[in-house]
C-alpha cells in the first residue's frame, strides 16, 4: 500500500479502536466477566492495539522520511535553498526532509478526507486527517501512556469490582453511602477519552478539532465526577466543564473569524472533485508569494475592509464584472494600510482562548487542581499527560496562523501561569495538588516556549513532560493507594516499604527539574526540553530587551520547580514516619501497578536522548510548519516584537548559558528543599512563620477561587436568584392564574357535558330500549298466531291496495 | 256491494253462475282458492305440528293449481315468445321445494318431539323475543 493511504489507514484504525471498546463496554459492560472485570481487558486490548498500529505507523514514517540530525548541522543556509514549498501533498517532497527542517519548504505531511459530512455553498464539513511527524509522535506517546495507565488502573480500581462503601459520603440517617462498583464505567469513559484525544491529534480541520475538543471535555467531566456522590467531586467536574466553556467561547469566536473571512477550516490543501485547488488555512496565511512569510490573506483583508468593498461595488454599479476586478486590484493596497491585521490577530487569540481553558492557563487554570478529585489514573492520563496537552498541541498545530503579537500574548500568559502555579505548589500539602500545580506550571512553560518562537522546544517539552508527569502521578497514586491519604504531612519514610514507587518517583522528579550534566550535555529527558526552552527564552530576551522578564520567569520557575518537587519527594519517602498508623499499613503496590511505573521511568529518562541523529526533537523539527523557521517581526501592536528563529537558540554561547542557568537554578532548589526537609538546617515552620503573610497568600492559592467567587460566581448567583424570584413571583403566578381559569372553563364544560349532552344521548338510548321492550311482546312464539297475522295482513294489504289503486285495477 | 274495492273485478264473475258455465279458468281458480283457504285455516287451527305441515301442503298446492290454470294455451297472448309451459315449470319447482321443506320441517318436528315429548306448536315458543 502506498504511504499516503497506509498512514491514514493505520492511524485511523488506531483512532477507532478505543471507540469500538467504548461501544462494547457501553452495551455489555456489567456482563463482561465477573462484576464487569472484563471491561478492563477490552479497553486495554483496544489501546494496546492502537499502540501497535501507532508503532507500525511510526516505523513506516521513519522508513519513508528518515530523521536526520537537525539543528546545528543544517545551518540556516539550507533555509533559503528553495521556495518550492507550496505542494502540500507531501509525497512530492518526501526526499527533501533535511532541507525542510529549517527552510521554506513544508515538511512531509499528508492531508485528506475520509468522509464529507456536509457540503453546500462554501460550507464544507468533513472528517479528515492531517498527518505529519508530530501527529505520528503524538499517537505513539498518547497510546503508550494510555496503555500504561490502563494496566495500572485495572489494579488501582479493583475496589470498584465489588460493592463500595464510600467513607467520604454521609447519607441521611447516619452511615456511609453504599453503592455498586462502577469498574466497567471507568474503563468505558477512559476508552471514549482515548478516542477523543486521538481524534484531536489526527484531525484535518479545525471543526473536527472542535468536535473532539468538546468530547474530551465531556470525558473529563465523566472522569472527574467519577465519585459523583461526593459533593467535592461533582463540584470539581462542573467547575472544570464550565471553566472550559469560557475558553471554548473564545475558540468559537476564532473559528467564526477564520470561517467568515477565509471560508475554510482545513489545515492543509486539498483538491476538489472538479480539479480546483482548495486552499487550506496554512497556505492562505503563508502563501508562496511571500516566501511563506506570514501575511494577511485576501479574504481577511476584504472582510476587514468591508466598507471600502461596498463603496467600490457602488462605484461600479453599472458593470459588476468591472467592480469585482476593481476590488481585486485594490486588495493589495488595503493590505498595505493594515486592513485585516486585527482580524488575523483576533482569530489567533480566539483559538488560543480555547487552549487557555483546556491547558489550564492563567486565568482559567483554577479547574485543574480541583480536577484531582477524580481517580488517580485519570489525573495521570487526562489531567497531566494528554488532555491538558491538547491545548499546547493545538497552539503548535495552529502555529503558522499566529501573528507575532499573538505569540507575545501567549508567552506572557504562559509566564504568568508558570509563576503563579509554581508558587502555589511550594506550600501545597496534598500530594496530588502539588503535582496538579506542577502540571499547570509546566504547561505554562510549554506555552511560553511556543510564544517566544520555540516551536520545537514547546512541543518537545510536551512529549517529555507527558512521560514524566504521568510517571509522577502514577507514583503518587501508588502512594495514596498504600496510605489511604493524600496528605504529605502524614507520610514520610516510605522509601523502605515502597522501594519501586520511591525510586521511580525519584527518576520522575529528576526528569521534571531537568537534571543533567551541563558540559557533557547528558541528562534526563526534562534536561533537554527545559534547556531548549531556556535557550529560546534567552534568545528572545536578547532580541527584545523589553521582554527580558520572560527569561527570568523561566529561570525562576525552574528553581521553584526543583524546590517543590524535591520537597514532595523528601516529605513522602525520606525521614521518619510522621504518622505511624499510616506507615504501618503502607505496602508496595502489586506488580500490575509497578510495571507501568518502570516502563514510564525508562521513557522519562531516555525520551530526550538523540541517538545517531534520531531523537524526538529532530522528529518534531521535521514537522515544522513551513515558513516559521526564520523568526518574524511584528511591528503593529505592543510596540513591536521580534520572534527569533529557533535555530539561533542552538548557538553555542546561548546553549551553554542556558544549561548553566538551568543547572544552577535546579540545584539551588533541590539544595534548599534538602536543607529544609532532610538536613533540617532550616525549619519549614519557622520559615512559614517569618513569611506568614506570603505563606498565607500562597496557601490560599493567591485567593483566585475567592476572587472568582466574588467577581463571577456571586454576581451570577445574584442574577440567578433574581431570575428565580421573577420566575416564582411573576411568571409562576401568571401561569397558575391561567391554569385556574382553564380549570374553571373546564368545569363549566364538564357540567354541560354531563347535564345536557349526556341526557340527550341517554334519552335517545332509553327511548330505543323501551320501544324494543314494547315490540318484543309481538313475538309471542305462537306459530298459529303468526299464520293468522300473515293471513289477515295479506287480506288487509290487499284491501288497502285495492282502495289506493282502484283505478288501475278497474282497468 | 258498493263499498268493496274489488267489486269491479269480481262482478262479472259473480254475474254468471259457475255451476252452469262450461269448465273454464274460473273453476280452477275457485278450486285453488278453496284449497288455499283450507290450508290457511288448517295452519291456523291445528295445534299438531304435522297438521300445520299438511296445511302448508294445501296452501302450496292451491297456488300450484293457479299456476297451471293460468298456463292454459287459451290465455296466452297472440305471438307470445314463451314455450307455453311456464306455469307447469313453476308448479314443478314448487313441488320440489315443498318436498325439501317438508323434509326439513319433519326433521325439526322430530327433534322437537325428542326434546319436549310433544308436537304441539303452541308449546314451541323457545325462540320468542
Amino acid at each position: 500500500m502506498d504511504i499516503d493511504t497506509l498512514l491514514p489507514t493505520l492511524l485511523g484504525l488506531a483512532w477507532l479502536l478505543p471507540l469500538a471498546s467504548f461501544v462494547v463496554i457501553l452495551f455489555a459492560g456489567p456482563r463482561l466477566g465477573h462484576h464487569g472485570k472484563g471491561a478492563a481487558t477490552v479497553a486495554t486490548a483496544a489501546i494496546v492495539g492502537a499502540l501497535a498500529l501507532s508503532l507500525v505507523a511510526f516505523v513506516t514514517w521513519l522508513a519513508n522520511h528518515p530523521v536526520g540530525p537537525a539543528g546545528h548541522a543544517e545551518g540556516a543556509g539550507a533555509a533559503h535553498a528553495s521556495a518550492d514549498g507550496g505542494g502540500e501533498h507531501a509525497g512530492d517532497h518526501a526526499d527533501d526532509h533535511a532541507a525542510a527542517a529549517h527552510g521554506h519548504q513544508a515538511g512531509p505531511h499528508y492531508s485528506g478526507d475520509w468522509y464529507t459530512l456536509y457540503e453546500g455553498g462554501r460550507l464544507r464539513l468533513s472528517i479528515g486527517w492531517y498527518i505529519d511527524s508530530l501527529t505520528v509522535l503524538m499517537f505513539v506517546m498518547i497510546t503508550f501512556i494510555a496503555t500504561c495507565i490502563h494496566v495500572y488502573a485495572s489494579g488501582y480500581m479493583h475496589d470498584e469490582l465489588h460493592d463500595v462503601t464510600d467513607h467520604e459520603v454521609h447519607v441521611a440517617g447516619g452511615g456511609h453511602l453504599h453503592r455498586p462498583g462502577r469498574f466497567h464505567r471507568f474503563f468505558q469513559a477512559l476508552s471514549l477519552f482515548c478516542f477523543s484525544m486521538l481524534g484531536i491529534v489526527i484531525a484535518g480541520n479545525l471543526a473536527m478539532v472542535f468536535i473532539f475538543w468538546e468530547l474530551v471535555g465531556i470525558c473529563s467531566w465523566f472522569l472527574i465526577g467519577f465519585y459523583y456522590e461526593r459533593k467535592s467531586a461533582s463540584n470539581a467536574a462542573n467547575k472544570a466543564f464550565i471553566v472550559n466553556r469560557i475558553g471554548d467561547f473564545g475558540m468559537l469566536i476564532g473559528l467564526m473569524a477564520l470561517w467568515g473571512a477565509l471560508g475554510t477550516l482545513d489545515f492543509g490543501d486539498s483538491t476538489a472533485p472538479d480539479g480546483r485547488l482548495r486552499q487550506g488555512l496554512f497556505s492562505q496565511v503563508r502563501p508562496e508569494v511571500t516566501d511563506h512569510a506570514l501575511w494577511v490573506p485576501d479574504g481577511m483583508v476584504k472582510a476587514a475592509a468591508a466598507d471600502n468593498v461596498g463603496r467600490t461595488v457602488l462605484e461600479h454599479a453599472a458593470d459588476p464584472r468591472a467592480g469585482v476586478e476593481a476590488i481585486e486590484s485594490k486588495v493589495d493596497g488595503w493590505r498595505e494600510i493594515g486592513f485585516g491585521r486585527w482580524l488575523l490577530f483576533i482569530a489567533g487569540l480566539g483559538i488560543f482562548c480555547g487552549c487557555v481553558g483546556k491547558s489550564a492557563q492563567f486565568p482559567l487554570f483554577v479547574w485543574l487542581p480541583d480536577a484531582m478529585e477524580g481517580p488517580t489514573p485519570v489525573s495521570a492520563l487526562v489531567h497531566s499527560a494528554t488532555m491538558v496537552a491538547a491545548g499546547v498541541y493545538l497552539v503548535g498545530r495552529f502555529y503558522p496562523v499566529l501573528t507575532p503579537e499573538a505569540l507575545l500574548v501567549i508567552a506572557y500568559v504562559g509566564a504568568i501561569t508558570l509563576f503563579i502555579a509554581a508558587t502555589i505548589a511550594l506550600v501545597a500539602n496534598d500530594i496530588k495538588r502539588v503535582l496538579a500545580y506542577s502540571t499547570v506550571s509546566q504547561l505554562g512553560y510549554m506555552m511560553l516556549a511556543l510564544g517566544v518562537g520555540g516551536w520545537v522546544a514547546g512541543l518537545f517539552h510536551l512529549v517529555t513532560h507527558a512521560f514524566f508527569k504521568s510517571l509522577l502521578f502514577l507514583c503518587s497514586g501508588s502512594v495514596i493507594h498504600a496510605c489511604h491519604t493524600n496528605d504529605m504531612r502524614k507520610m514520610g519514610g516510605l522509601l523502605r516499604v515502597m522501594p519501586w514507587t520511591g525510586w521511580t518517583m525519584l527518576v520522575g522528579c529528576l526528569a521534571i527539574i531537568g537534571a543533567g550534566v551541563p558540559f557533557l550535555d547528558i541528562g534526563l529527558s526534562g534536561y533537554y526540553s527545559k534547556d531548549s526552552i531556556l535557550a529560546q527564552a534567552l534568545v528572545f530576551a536578547r532580541a527584545n530587551p523589553g521582554h527580558a522578564i520572560l527569561f527570568w520567569a523561566v529561570a525562576g520557575g525552574a528553581a521553584l520547580t526543583a524546590f517543590y518537587m524535591f520537597r514532595l519527594w523528601f516529605m513522602t519517602f525520606l525521614g521518619q514516619p510522621r504518622d505511624h498508623h499510616v506507615h504501618e499499613h503502607a505496602h508496595e503496590s502489586p506488580p500490575v501497578m509497578t510495571y507501568p511505573l518502570v516502563a514510564l521511568a525508562i521513557l522519562a529518562v531516555v525520551a530526550g536522548w538523540t541517538i545517531g541523529g534520531f531523537g524526538v526533537a529532530n522528529m518534531i523539527e521535521q514537522a515544522r510548519p513551513v515558513g516559521t523557521g526564520l523568526g518574524e517581526a511584528g511591528r503593529y501592536l505592543f510596540g513591536g516584537v521580534t520572534i527569533p528563529a529557533e535555530h539561533d537558540s542552538h548557538a553555542h554561547d546561548v546553549h551553554v548559558t542556558a544549561s548553566l542557568v538551568a543547572f544552577a537554578t535546579a540545584a539551588s532548589g533541590v539544595l534548599l528543599a534538602a536543607a529544609m526537609y532532610v538536613w533540617r538546617v532550616l525549619s519549614p515552620a519557622a520559615v512559614a512563620s517569618v513569611l506568614a503573610p506570603l505563606y498565607g497568600f500562597l496557601a490560599n492559592r493567591w485567593y483566585f477561587d475567592e476572587l472568582y467567587r466574588f467577581l463571577f460566581v456571586k454576581p451570577v448567583l445574584a442574577v440567578a436568584a433574581l431570575a428565580s424570584a421573577i420566575d416564582k413571583g411573576l411568571i409562576d403566578r401568571i401561569i397558575d392564574g391561567l391554569a385556574w381559569g382553564a380549570k374553571q372553563v373546564a368545569g363549566l364544560d364538564a357540567w354541560i357535558d354531563r347535564n345536557v349532552i349526556d341526557s340527550l344521548v341517554d334519552g335517545t338510548a332509553n327511548a330505543t330500549w323501551n320501544a324494543g321492550l314494547e315490540l318484543k311482546r309481538l313475538q309471542t312464539g305462537r306459530l298459529r298466531q303468526y299464520v293468522m297475522f300473515i293471513a289477515l295482513g295479506t287480506v288487509a294489504l290487499f284491501i288497502l291496495a285495492s282502495m289506493l289503486f282502484r283505478s288501475s285495477l278497474a282497468g | 256491494m258498493n263499498g268493496l274495492p274489488c267489486t269491479a273485478a269480481i262482478l262479472p264473475l259473480l254475474a254468471a253462475n259457475p255451476l252452469t258455465e262450461p269448465v273454464g279458468v274460473i273453476h280452477y281458480l275457485v278450486v285453488g282458492a278453496v284449497l288455499f283457504t283450507a290450508g290457511i285455516a288448517c295452519m291456523m287451527l291445528k295445534r299438531n305440528a304435522l297438521g300445520v305441515l299438511m296445511g302448508i301442503e294445501l296452501v302450496l298446492n292451491g297456488a300450484n293449481l293457479n299456476f297451471v290454470a293460468f298456463a292454459s294455451p287459451y290465455l296466452q297472448a297472440e305471438g307470445g315468445m314463451s314455450l307455453g309451459l311456464d306455469g307447469q315449470m313453476i308448479a314443478l319447482f314448487v313441488i320440489l321445494l315443498a318436498a325439501a321443506e317438508a323434509a326439513v320441517a319433519l326433521a325439526i318436528t322430530l327433534n322437537f318431539y325428542n326434546n319436549h315429548a310433544t308436537v304441539d306448536v303452541d308449546r314451541a315458543d323457545d325462540l320468542k323475543g
